[in-house]
Formats: C-alpha cells, structure tokens, sequence
C-alpha cells in the first residue's frame, strides 16, 4: 500500500488560520490584560492574509485534493471571500461591547478565528466526513461564544438551548448520512451523486428516509420553521457581540453546507427534497414575518427576520437551476453583510450597563445622529427589500428564480409577506425620525473613528450595491456555473 | 459464516436497533422536563446510536470508509460533552439549578 502525498496548495488558507490561530492562542495567554489590541490586531491580519491566500489560489478550475476530501472550486473562493469580509466586520464592531463589558478577552477572537476556519472547511468539503468536521468546529465554537459572557445567567440559558438543540442536529445529520452511506456504499460527495444518478427506483425508499433527516438537520442549523425555536432566544440570550457573529458569517456556511450537501451530493433526488425545502420555505416566510411584528426587542426581531430570510432562501434553492443558486447565494452574502450592519447599530448605541436592544432605544436617533439614523435607514430598507438598496435586487433575483422554475404561487406568496415584513421595518425607521428621543441620559454615539468608518462603509456598501447589483451577481453566477 | 440452521444477525437486526436507540434518545430529549444531565445523556446515546449504524454498514459494505468515520464521531461527542459539562457548571452557578422547566427566563 503506498500512501500519495496531497496536493497542500489548494487548501493553504484552511492551513495559514489554522496556524495563525494555534499561534495567537498561544502569543494570547502571554499578553498582559491591557495588551488586547495585539490579539485583535493579529486576529484582523490573519483575516486579511487569508483573503489574499484565497485570491491569490482562486482560479476557474475545479482542484480536488486530500483523497476527494477536499475540493476548492470557484463557489468555495467567493463563499470564502464573503465570510472574511463579515467576519472582518463582526470583529471589529465586537470591539467596543467587549470592552464596556469587560470581558475584551483573547478567546473571543480566538473562538471567532476557529469557527472560520470551521467555515472555511465546510465550504471545501468534498467528503461527508469533512462537511461533518467543519460543522461542529463551528457548532462548538458558536456554543462556547454565546456562553463566553460567565456573569450573565441569559447568555447561559441561551447557550443550553442552542448546545441541546445544535447538538440534536448534528445528531439527525448524522443518522441521515449514515443512511445515506449505507445506501450508496460511499462518503464521497461525488462517488454518492453518481451512485444515486445509477440507482433504480427499489433503493428510493431508505435514501429517502436518510434525506428527510439530512433536510431536518439542515432546517435546525439554519433556523427555518418548526424548526426555528431556538434562534429567537440565542439571539436574545447572547452578548450581541455574539449574536453578531453566530448571525450573519455561519449563514453564508449553511449556504455552502445546503449546496454540497443537497445540490452537489444529493442532486439526483431534487425532486424529493425540492418539496421539503418548499414546506420549510412557505412556512418560515409565514411564521418569521408575522411574528417579528409583534416583538418589542430588536434582537428578537432581527432574529424572527433572520428565519423569514432563510425563508427566500430556500426558495432560490428549490427551484434547482443554475440561476436559482446564484440568487440564493447573492441573497445570503447580501443578508449576511445587511444583517452585520444592523447588529452594528445596536451596538453603536449600547454603553456600559446599557444593551440598546429594545425598539424603543431607536427613538430619535434621527435627532440625535442623522448620519446614522441613516444609515440604519438603508440597512433597514435592504432588509426590507426597498429599492434602490441591494435587498430589493436580493429578492428580485430569489422570487425570479422561483417563478422560472414554475412556482409562480410561491412567489407571489413572498411578496405577500415582504410586505407584510416590511411593515416592522419600516416602524423602526417611524421610531428614529418622528419621535422624540428617551428622555433619559443616553450614551454617546461614539465608538472611534474606525467603528464609525466600518459601519458607514456597510451601510453605504448595500446603497452601492443596490444601484449596482450587476456586479455581484456576475460575480455568484460566475461561481455557481463553476 | 457459522451452521446454517442458527439464526444469522443480519444488517436489518443492527439498523433496527440502532433506529431503536436513537428514537429512546429523542424521545429522552423532548420528553424530558426534569434534568439537563439526562439530555447530555440523550445526545451522547444518539451519537452512538448513529455509530452502530456506520459500523454495521461498513462492515456489510466491505468498506473502511463508515469505520474511519466512526472514530471521527467519537473524537467529536467527547469534545462535544467537554462543552456541554461545561455550559452545565456555568448555567447551575448562574441560575442555581439545572432543572430543565427552570430555563425560562426566555421564552422562543
């Protein structure tokens, strides 16, 4: 037996943050307290050189490496790209609540620099076994982090919930796959794609039962009705530090977990899991946008929007064309980008002792701050789906997708709820411009110059791409056709 | 292979109990109202209810690949149980029980 040596190339990004991080938790345990910014500071630049590794590699063909383990393709370089930025961004507005909370620890960045690389593995994963991997890597990570904050009972309460559940997902995904496997005879993604392309109609009946398990794990990790109880609460429970990275950079991983898993491994029983995904879709559009309207608490009403996105999600998924990929995976960096602004603007408005989650803390932020007033405004608008920021061509391209794929009923049903969705939207944006301001002493607005850049470059970011969408979506059809 | 006229354990007689052990660890997991113990109990039997399932198909199968993954599931569950142990010690200094009807300061 002679063991063949990998091509390493192709997965030097995965190697350099795995590195980088080993060696920061290292160089963190020997820095005195108020030598954080050393930590951050390395953490940013791994995030920065990591992108350039991933440019640098990034190239129109297909490489496979580690024994059909691993696979970096023109999806996984954008995918990538994509969680840099966001992640790039989470840190940075992580910053300044960190510190007011005293808890401006190296393991938040440490964590964080680990559940990318959980990310990363996931979008290169050409095996069950390394999907599996990158998984929990993020999983468990995403549990310490919203556990991270030892004094607040919530957070840990919110951290139970997720643990239990994110661990009975695993646990579904699991049994599914090991069905699957069973069936196939293979853990390959490829080998399985082409071993179900073969197979006779006698073997749907167990490949279908392993599916409807995978389908339900997915439904669980990504938040998608009945199986969306937890989001809501981690949202609520977690430092918003953290709700800002387990909500917006995992999303884009999902995305690629849903391609690779669904699309590229189980692609010959699209028909089967096309009407699963249809179900969780109808449902999570319904369920995210009715009630968001009646929550008090910012944090829960981002998260109830979070389920209604995952919503349109699915339905750029289902429609099972190359086109309707691409608008998936531009709706979710688009989300993951327009969601990390709007986490960013609770925590501009949070100070010590002070969460600003609630509706009411954005009242008059007009008068109090007109530039950030708008741009909460347009982060608002694009979640909404407002032209001419990018939401609106987000969803354009998912509900165009949908209708060309023949489910012209699905999407006029999304344009009902957008509309219904839009309505606690556009209530925030009531709140910040025609009502007075909290009486009561408010914080300053004032987070550093670099906080304030960041966040009027994310803000200005989905105008920009909104009067521009040409570009991005050049950009996810180039990946998707591949 | 042993006499004939035994009954042979087939790959059935292993799915099935496998199927059997993971439905007992949901069922363990949503009917439970007492303990948080018990459901990191109920997660780590799932885990090798799915284990007996891999091992039981690769051994049919003939094929290396579902044992390797095996080990991988292993290696997973106990850093798994690490975490939840620990969120455990966290939620009962927090909170002061671990009684799962206690955990609803939020409700989802």
């Amino acid at each position: 037996m002679n063991f063949e040596i990998p091509a390493f190339l192709p997965a030097l990004p995965e190697m350099f943050v795995l590195g980088m991080a080993c060696l920061i938790l290292v160089i963190d345990v020997f820095l005195p307290d108020n030598r954080r910014d050393v930590t951050y500071g390395l953490v940013q630049a791994t995030l920065v050189v990591a992108a350039g590794l991933t440019l640098w590699l990034a190239g129109p063909e297909t490489q496979i490496t580690f024994h059909g383990t691993f696979v970096a393709d023109p999806i996984s370089d954008v995918l990538k790209l994509a969680v840099y930025l966001v992640t790039f961004l989470v840190f940075l507005y992580a910053r300044p609540y960190l510190m007011e909370r005293d808890i401006y620890k190296g393991e938040f960045y440490v964590l964080g620099l680990f559940g990318v690389l959980g990310m990363m593995v996931m979008i290169s994963a050409h095996n069950f076994l390394t999907l599996y991997l990158g998984l929990e890597l993020l999983a468990l990570v995403s549990y310490a982090l919203v556990a991270f904050w030892r004094d607040s009972a919530r957070a840990s309460e919110a951290a139970m919930k997720y643990f239990v559940l994110g661990a009975l997902a695993s646990g579904l995904l699991l049994y599914g796959l090991s069905m699957i496997y069973g069936m196939t005879g293979s853990l390959d993604i490829a080998t399985v794609a082409a071993a179900l392309q073969a197979a006779d109609e006698g073997m749907n009946v167990p490949l279908v039962f392993g599916l409807v398990f995978v389908v339900v794990a997915l439904a669980f990790k990504l938040g998608a009705v009945p199986f969306h109880m937890w989001v809501p609460d981690v949202y609520d429970g977690a430092p918003t530090a953290v709700t800002l990275f387990i909500a917006t950079a995992p999303k884009i991983a999902g995305f690629a977990l849903v391609m690779r898993l669904l699309v590229e491994g189980l692609g010959p029983l699209h028909g089967d899991w096309g009407d699963m995904l249809m179900v969780l879709a109808v449902l999570s559009l319904a369920v995210g946008n009715v009630i968001a309207i009646a929550q008090t608490s910012l944090k829960r009403m981002f998260a109830y929007s979070t389920i209604a996105h995952v919503g349109f999600l699915f339905m750029g998924i289902l429609a099972g064309t190359e086109t309707g990929y691409a608008s998936a995976m531009f709706y979710i960096i688009v989300y993951a980008l327009t969601a990390a602004g709007g986490f960013g603007m609770i925590i501009l408005l949070s100070g010590r002792g002070f969460e600003a989650d609630q509706l009411d803390d954005f009242r008059g932020l007009g008068q109090r701050s007109p530039w950030f007033a708008f741009m909460m405004l347009l982060l608002l608008f694009s979640m909404a789906g407002v032209p001419p920021t990018v939401g609106f061509f987000a969803k354009l391209a998912v509900i165009q997708a949908a209708i060309g794929a023949g489910h012209v009923w699905l999407g006029v049903y999304a344009v009902i709820f957008s509309i219904i969705g839009a309505f606690y939207y556009l209530r925030v944006v009531k709140l910040m411009f025609f009502d007075a301001p909290p009486t009561e002493e408010q914080p300053a607005l004032n987070r550093g110059g670099a906080f304030a850049t960041a966040l009027s470059v994310n803000g200005l970011a989905v105008l920009f791409l909104g009067l521009f969408p040409g570009l991005l979506l050049t950009l996810t059809h180039y990946a998707v056709a591949g | 292979m042993g006499i004939q006229s035994e009954p042979m354990i087939t790959l059935s007689h292993y799915l099935v109990l496998a199927a059997l052990l993971f439905s007992i660890s949901v069922a363990g997991i949503f009917l439970n109202r007492k303990n948080v113990i018990v459901l990191l109990m109920c997660i780590e039997l799932m885990l090798l209810s799915v284990n007996i399932n891999f091992v039981a198909f690769a051994f049919f199968l003939q094929d290396l690949a579902g044992q390797v993954f095996v080990f991988f599931i292993l290696t997973v569950a106990a850093a798994e149980a690490a975490i939840g142990l620990a969120i455990l010690v966290l939620l009962f200094r927090n909170r002061g029980t671990i009684n799962v009807q206690d955990l609803d300061a939020m409700k989802g």
